[in-house]
């Protein structure tokens, strides 16, 4: 089937086209020169905006971790109910939405790819499982390795290579697409009560600290050769002062970068950059965290902005989630996954006239703001830890308008608006910047070139927003802009139309990526029989799964989207 | 209104409630949509609607009548007006209330009054489980308004309660005011065990026999009488604080003639080192 999607305002900040406009061609779900027009579906866009189907780096989706959250807050259910539809079926769910109800929830608003940040190994059939139950939209599952304990050995050893080796074993057994570390060596120190302090504190019965953890999954991570940087969740997170130890993190890898591609990606970062104390002198730390990264080339971030709205909380950073639940006395989940990592879940209300609460809402925008370059920070809510991806087009417009963010700032905490930043930036993201933000950047980030673009060759995952961007002024009308992108008017997916006017018309199958590193079976484990009898011995010895039974097949995926790449083991 | 039949399947009846029926006529009412079962029906082809002159000056009353154990969900969000209900009811009745009266002159199912915001709601005859409890998993419970129970209650009464009034003439089952953050829960009757479980502030009074008090509750006192809504009650009664063990400061009052089995408790009160 071909489309000929005519006349829109065309946003691809891959290919420098900013505004124009243009027809967009599409057949067989890729993007093309031409099309018959006599034969095409014409979809007319004029007065609206095109952009690349939207993508989400980091929004806990799916998995044993968002299973147990559903679990723990029948109460989230009740609010907020899909009915089914003849194309839809029903669900339920605000922060943490059935997985149904998740795939139609990111077409609407225009997304068509979305990264589900952490998944603990032994968990990786159960996710795969839960994405594939979501529609639509395509996937991938980064698995945590930074309390991976062949990998902690390894790297004490120094053994670089054979950790490398191990990994992309690793990344092909659990069918992941990145490597993801979170507070590395705490979850580990979490399984015996502890915590680690900062980034050269050892991790308790390995010796080996959060440092050479991070640097040596970086090294791994370019032996590789993976499309992703690694994706750390940083050591400290949510703690008074920890801006320090998300500078220090940023700083150990600079070496390790050539000079101009980013080896780093610290996620969520308004979580990870707080200065002060303790609770009462909580400060920003964006402006130290945005100065860094304004002057280095080797990081991305991305926001994890909170809104002030009732959610759940949910990591692997077990230690925090206790910390969490010690904090609201709320009911609770912490669980440790055998001997990989840790888990916590706690409902989470935020409230405007919290200063601290207030604080992080702020310290999230002043990131986004200060950091000069969008191709270096995207748009996330930590979904659901910051607050539900459905508040996505409410972040849209604060970015693009300072009204809309000085509305919020006369409501919130008094000690916080005083201390705030934000009325001292006056800058406001062009749409260009929203789609870099928002989708290129990701795209750019996830080393995904089939997708965040509108070029000839890229899949047709489209969204066009119901707004006319020459006639809109976003800073003065934000709540057209959010309206827009609340409900986009067309979402195209793989060349179908599979939403219009937020009404999903037409029910697909989302594909799954992952890094196809030529490892195909268990046996291909490690590099000589001795490392092979050894880890089956472990395997026996501490986990309830035999080795053989770990290694996901590839037929075990229903749309199995395999990425080559040519690592150098 | 009458039901037609003797419904099998549980009727959801969110729309019989006087905000819904404001302003309409006798035949916009009888179209409005309720579940029965997975099958959604209209107010006509399940009930007998009729319409009586009343006079204008009073509040226009809703009258039920009839076997309605089936039905739930009525009087949702309810904001003024009356409901009166002549004959048993099922579960949900006044959920989310924010005001106006019910007054049933039968028994209640479950949930009677779940997350009520004010109100008032009368029971002539005896209430399930959960009365003016949140729905399952949520910490809102009942904030304000009043229940009068004049039979018995079940188990879990005003859980997560955060203000106003439960009067229960009969007997409750266990968990009276479980997780209760505010407001007064009388009891008249005797009551199971449990009593005030997880609770931080508030008071529970048991005019009659417990079996039991939590090992998380610490005696303060013996007062003559207590105070519930501007009435005095007589006792005495023994007075305990707790749920200490999540540093509550509820109070639990309970009769001290019925409960001899806790008179141990009183050697605690002479020892000043014992003292809360």
């Amino acid at each position: 089937m071909s489309l000929l999607i005519r006349n829109g305002f065309v946003y691809d900040p891959i290919n420098d086209v900013k505004g124009e406009i243009m027809d967009i061609a599409v057949k067989d779900g890729k993007i093309v020169e031409k099309v018959n027009e006599r034969t095409a579906k014409m979809i007319d866009c004029s007065g609206m905006v095109v952009m690349p189907g939207g993508i989400d780096i980091h929004t806990h989706i799916a998995g044993s971790e968002v299973n147990a959250g559903r679990l723990l807050r029948p109460e989230d259910h009740y609010k907020d109910v899909e009915i089914k539809t003849l194309t839809t079926r029903s669900g339920v769910g605000h922060s943490i939405p059935s997985t149904f109800t998740t795939g139609y929830r990111y077409t609407r608003m225009g997304y068509t790819m979305i990264c589900n940040p952490s998944m603990p190994p032994l968990e990786a059939r159960h996710t795969h499982e839960e994405l594939e139950d979501t529609p639509i939209v395509d996937k991938a599952t980064f698995p945590l390795l930074g309390d991976w304990w062949f990998a902690l050995e390894y790297l004490r050893e120094g053994m670089i290579k054979e950790c490398a080796a191990h990994t992309a074993w690793m990344l092909s057994a659990t069918k992941g697409y990145a490597i993801k570390i979170v507070n590395p060596g705490g979850a580990e120190a979490w399984g015996f009560g502890r915590n680690v302090k900062d980034l050269d504190d050892p991790v308790p019965n390995f010796g080996v600290t959060p440092r050479e953890i991070i640097r040596g999954l970086c090294k791994v991570n370019r032996i590789l050769n993976l499309p992703h940087t690694i994706h750390v969740h940083t050591n400290r997170l949510g703690q008074p002062g920890n801006y320090l130890t998300t500078i220090e993190t940023m700083r150990s890898v600079e070496d390790l970068s050539n000079g101009c591609d980013p080896v780093i990606h610290i996620t969520h970062c308004q979580f990870s950059a707080f200065k002060g104390d303790d609770w009462a002198t909580l400060r920003s730390g964006a402006e130290e965290i945005a100065k860094y990264v304004n002057r280095h080339s080797h990081v991305t971030l991305d926001m994890g902005q909170i809104v002030f709205t009732n959610t759940t909380t949910m990591t692997a950073d077990g230690p925090w989630q206790y910390t969490l639940y010690e904090l609201t006395g709320n009911k609770w989940v912490n669980h440790d996954v055998e001997t990989e990592t840790t888990a916590g879940i706690v409902p989470f209300v935020y409230r405007r006239k919290s200063y601290v609460h207030a604080t992080m809402w702020s310290i999230g925008l002043e990131l986004a703001l200060l950091v000069e370059d969008p191709w270096k920070i995207y748009l996330t809510t930590d979904h659901p830890n910051g607050a539900p991806f459905t508040t996505y087009p409410r972040i849209i417009s604060w970015l693009m308008s300072r009204k809309a963010r000085e509305r919020i700032l006369k409501r919130i905490n008094k000690r916080a608006r005083k201390r705030s930043l934000l009325p001292s930036i006056d800058r406001e993201y062009s749409l260009y910047e929203v789609a870099i933000a928002t989708r290129a950047g990701q795209a750019k980030a996830l080393g995904l070139t089939d997708k965040g673009h509108l070029g000839v060759g890229a899949d047709a995952d489209i969204a066009v927003y119901g707004f006319n961007p020459r006639q809109t002024d976003a800073s003065r009308d934000y709540r057209v802009v959010r309206k827009a992108f609340e409900k986009a008017a067309y979402t195209i997916k793989s060349g179908e139309i599979v939403a219009k006017n937020g009404v999903i018309t037409k029910k697909t199958e989302g594909r799954t990526f992952w890094v196809d590193l030529g490892i195909s079976s268990c046996a291909e484990a490690a590099s000589c029989p001795e490392i092979l009898q050894d880890m089956k011995k472990r395997f026996r010895d501490y986990w309830t799964v035999e080795l053989e039974n770990y290694f996901i097949p590839e037929a075990f995926l229903k749309s199995s989207m395999p990425i080559q790449v040519k690592s150098e083991v | 209104m009458r039901p037609k039949y003797v419904f099998r399947l549980p009727v959801y009846a969110d729309s019989i409630c006087p905000d819904v029926f404001a302003d309409k006529s006798l035949k916009e009412i009888s179209e409005l949509k309720l579940w029965e079962g997975n099958k959604q029906r209209t107010i006509g082809e399940l009930f007998d609607v009729q319409e009586t002159p009343f006079d204008p000056d009073e509040d226009a009353v809703i009258r039920l009548v009839g076997d309605l154990q089936k039905v739930r969900t009525v009087g949702c969000n309810m904001s003024f007006g009356k409901l009166l209900i002549e004959g048993d009811i099922g579960m949900r009745l006044g959920e989310g209330m924010k005001g106006g009266e019910i007054i049933v002159k039968g028994n209640v199912d479950s949930w009677v009054g779940c997350m009520m915001e004010d109100g008032k709601i009368e029971i002539h005859g005896s209430a399930g489980d959960y009365v003016a409890a949140p729905y399952r998993g949520s910490t809102e419970g009942m904030k304000n308004g009043v229940i009068v129970i004049h039979g018995d209650a079940g188990n879990e009464v005003g859980c997560y309660m955060r203000n106003g009034m439960i009067s229960i003439e009969g007997n409750v089952g266990e968990f009276v005011g479980i997780h209760m953050r505010d407001g007064t829960i009388l009891v008249r009757g005797n009551c199971g065990g449990r009593t005030g479980a997880g609770m931080l502030d508030g008071k529970i009074i048991i005019c009659g026999r417990v079996s039991s008090v939590l090992p998380t509750f610490t005696i303060d006192s013996v007062k003559s009488s207590v105070k519930a809504d501007g009435e005095k009650i007589k006792g005495p009664f023994y007075r305990f604080t707790g749920d200490i063990a999540d540093q509550g400061k509820g109070k639990l009052y309970i009769s001290k003639p019925l409960n001899p089995h806790l008179s141990f408790y009183e050697k605690y009160l002479q020892h000043e080192s014992f003292r809360g």
